[in-house]
């Protein structure tokens, strides 16, 4: 029966089981198509139940509420588009959107440049190499929270060792964290932080798919190091380069912890990017539908970023 | 295009070896090692700076009221005091926080690991209706940030009576659409042969799952298992809605509770960071290697 089984399986020696018994083995292969429909969705039931439960019916549930006015956990009345309307008129929407720019465009290209920098460098042997490696891998575990109360305590401006050493070398104190200007660059520099480590690993991992040889040429040809790293290794690195500023996007989007514990979006409203809005939205205004709103706004410009990055992937794949 | 006028140059560069080149080797040579070190002693500064943070939680922690600066630099306190992490574990519940935190985690990671496994072998090796369609949407939740989904999520969480307890992190937290990309893409690469073979034998679909594609799948099991605990820890964000009272707060939570007005001295603030540091940190140095992989695998953080 197993045998019959098999081969009505296995699409390359279709055989045709009546041939010799075609009662049993007719049955058998009915019984193991029916097994064959039913084992995947059995398979996937337990990630079904979990993300229909705590991913999918909430986001379902946030589109919704974005169209309605919402008291805090009561009922809500059908607004229309009054919730969207509202977010394109408020000022704060645009503030939080223009803090998004400015802190997207402060921590992308920084974290990618610094991160390929020392790719780059730690590249080659070098003595000590695993533990300077290590050392630049390690924020990457340290946690949001964790994060945000080492750069507070650092970058107090009463008796932080950051103001103390600029005052040691003979530079004017900074107001870090209470400046309004300068909170921005704060955080920027804790998220940076945190992120350098990550884009080192993603370069160094594609640098060492480079083949050596065409460096190696290149430089028996008299290519300086310059030269054999703008002509040859930057160009072969873009899919990495497109792929990570994409995803750095998508992160500086979504980044949360370290705004919230360390400023709280603050002070005044200069550190509040669109995802503190939304908290702030929530949970200090209790204006969930207008939340969601504002929430529905991101989702779709993270998606836009996603189809894009495919995009851009699959045109960098045909480059190269 | 360049690397192809790279790889002619490559040919042609075997004859030009041979011919000496003007300049000298000599100068070259002392002038690469300048450069070497040169780099070396930019990576070491580098290094010291991306660690100095870290230092800086211990530091202040083990100084009497937290090495405050006042005139010129202190980078290493004039007294050290280790009494400092009694005296949190007596004001704060941080046995607690951290039992809470170990139960939360290993309870997720156990659970979104199973489930993943399970999803991304299905995704990977079966053809079913709306296989694409709902994979597709399992990844665009990693699109959707929780900030978005928190009030509905909590309204959920509150009416299955979850509000406040452990379930109601572990739960939320197992459907992990990055984890189902990860097991799928490794799970393509099991043979189709192996399967089919386990079925000729007269395997059922759970025990080929069991005894043929488990055993093969330890490094994917280990990327994994190390992320999620990763992240699980350092979770922050849902917890601090979901759960209420300090008795049930997970490190993350504990921790942010301590931050404010000035409350606690910083070095009760740094040791408490510290210790909620303490487990991630040594898992990474113990799995390094595979953290990193999976980082560099997934494009995930």
């Amino acid at each position: 029966m197993t045998s019959a089984i098999s081969r009505e399986r296995d699409p390359s020696i279709r055989v045709e089981p009546h041939a010799r018994r075609p009662h049993r083995a007719s049955a058998g292969a009915r019984r193991s198509r029916r097994v064959a429909r039913v084992a995947p969705w059995a398979f996937i039931s337990p990630s079904l139940v979990l993300f229909a439960l705590f991913a999918f019916a909430p986001l379902g549930a946030a589109v919704v509420l974005s169209f309605q006015d919402v008291q805090v956990f009561g009922g809500g009345t059908w607004v229309g588009l009054q919730n969207y309307e509202t977010m394109l008129t408020s000022g704060l929407f645009w503030t939080s959107v223009w803090n998004t720019v400015v802190f997207t465009l402060g921590t992308v290209p920084t974290s990618a440049a610094l991160g390929l920098l020392l790719a780059v460098m730690l590249n080659r042997r070098l003595p000590g190499r695993g533990i300077i490696r290590s050392l630049y891998f390690l924020p990457m575990v340290v946690s949001g929270v964790a994060v945000s109360l080492v750069m507070v305590w650092m970058f107090n401006s009463d008796n932080g060792i950051v103001d103390a050493f600029l005052q040691a070398v003979g530079l004017p104190r900074v107001d870090w964290l209470s400046s309004p200007s300068w909170a921005m660059v704060t955080v920027i520099l804790a998220v940076v932080w945190g992120r350098i480590g990550f884009r080192m690993v993603t370069y160094l991992a594609a640098l060492q798919g480079i083949n050596p040889a065409l460096l190696e040429a290149a430089q028996i040809d008299g290519a300086g190091a310059w030269a054999r790293f703008s002509r040859i290794t930057w160009p072969l690195l873009n899919p990495t380069t497109y792929l990570l500023i994409v995803l750095n996007i998508v992160f500086s989007l979504q980044a949360f912890d370290v705004i919230y514990v360390m400023t709280g979006g603050g002070p005044g409203f200069s550190t509040t990017v669109l995802i503190q809005y939304i908290f702030r939205s929530a949970f200090t205004d209790g204006k969930m539908g207008y939340a969601s709103a504002v929430g529905v706004f991101l989702v779709a410009a993270l998606l836009a970023l996603t189809v894009l990055r495919s995009r851009l992937s699959r045109r960098t794949e045909d480059l190269t | 295009m360049t690397a192809s006028s790279a790889s002619m140059r490559l040919a042609r560069s075997q004859d030009r070896a041979r011919s000496p080149r003007a300049g000298g080797l000599r100068p070259r040579i002392v002038r690469r090692a300048i450069g070497r070190w040169l780099v070396w002693a930019l990576l070491v500064v580098g290094a010291l700076i991306m660690f100095f943070p870290v230092y800086w939680v211990f530091v202040t922690a083990i100084s009497p009221g937290g090495l405050a600066q006042g005139a010129g630099l202190a980078l290493w306190p004039s007294r050290v005091d280790l009494g400092v992490f009694a005296r949190v574990f007596e004001s704060q519940p941080i046995g607690t926080w951290m039992l809470n935190s170990t139960i939360t985690s290993v309870a997720s990671v156990v659970l979104s690991v199973g489930i993943s496994l399970l999803a991304g072998y299905a995704f990977a090796k079966y053809r079913f209706r709306g296989r694409d369609a709902i994979f597709a949407l399992m990844l665009l939740t990693i699109m959707v940030p929780i900030q978005v989904i928190v009030v509905p999520e909590f309204v959920i969480v509150s009416r299955l009576g979850l509000v406040n307890s452990y379930w109601s992190v572990i739960l939320p937290s197992a459907a992990q659409g990055i984890c189902i990309f990860i097991a799928r893409q490794f799970l393509i690469a099991v043979p189709d042969e192996l399967i089919e073979a386990a079925r000729v034998d007269g395997a059922s679909e759970l025990t080929t799952f069991l005894r043929v594609v488990l055993p093969m799948s330890g490094p994917l099991i280990a990327v994994l298992t190390i992320l999620t605990f990763v992240w699980r820890w350092n979770d922050f964000i849902w917890p601090l809605v979901a759960l209420q009272t300090p008795d049930k707060f997970t490190m993350s939570v504990g921790l942010n509770s301590l931050n404010g007005a000035y409350a606690h001295p910083w070095d009760q603030i740094m040791a408490v960071t510290l210790l909620s540091m303490i487990p991630v940190i040594i898992v990474f140095l113990v799995f390094q290697r595979q953290f990193v992989q999976g980082i560099a695998e997934s494009g995930l953080k």
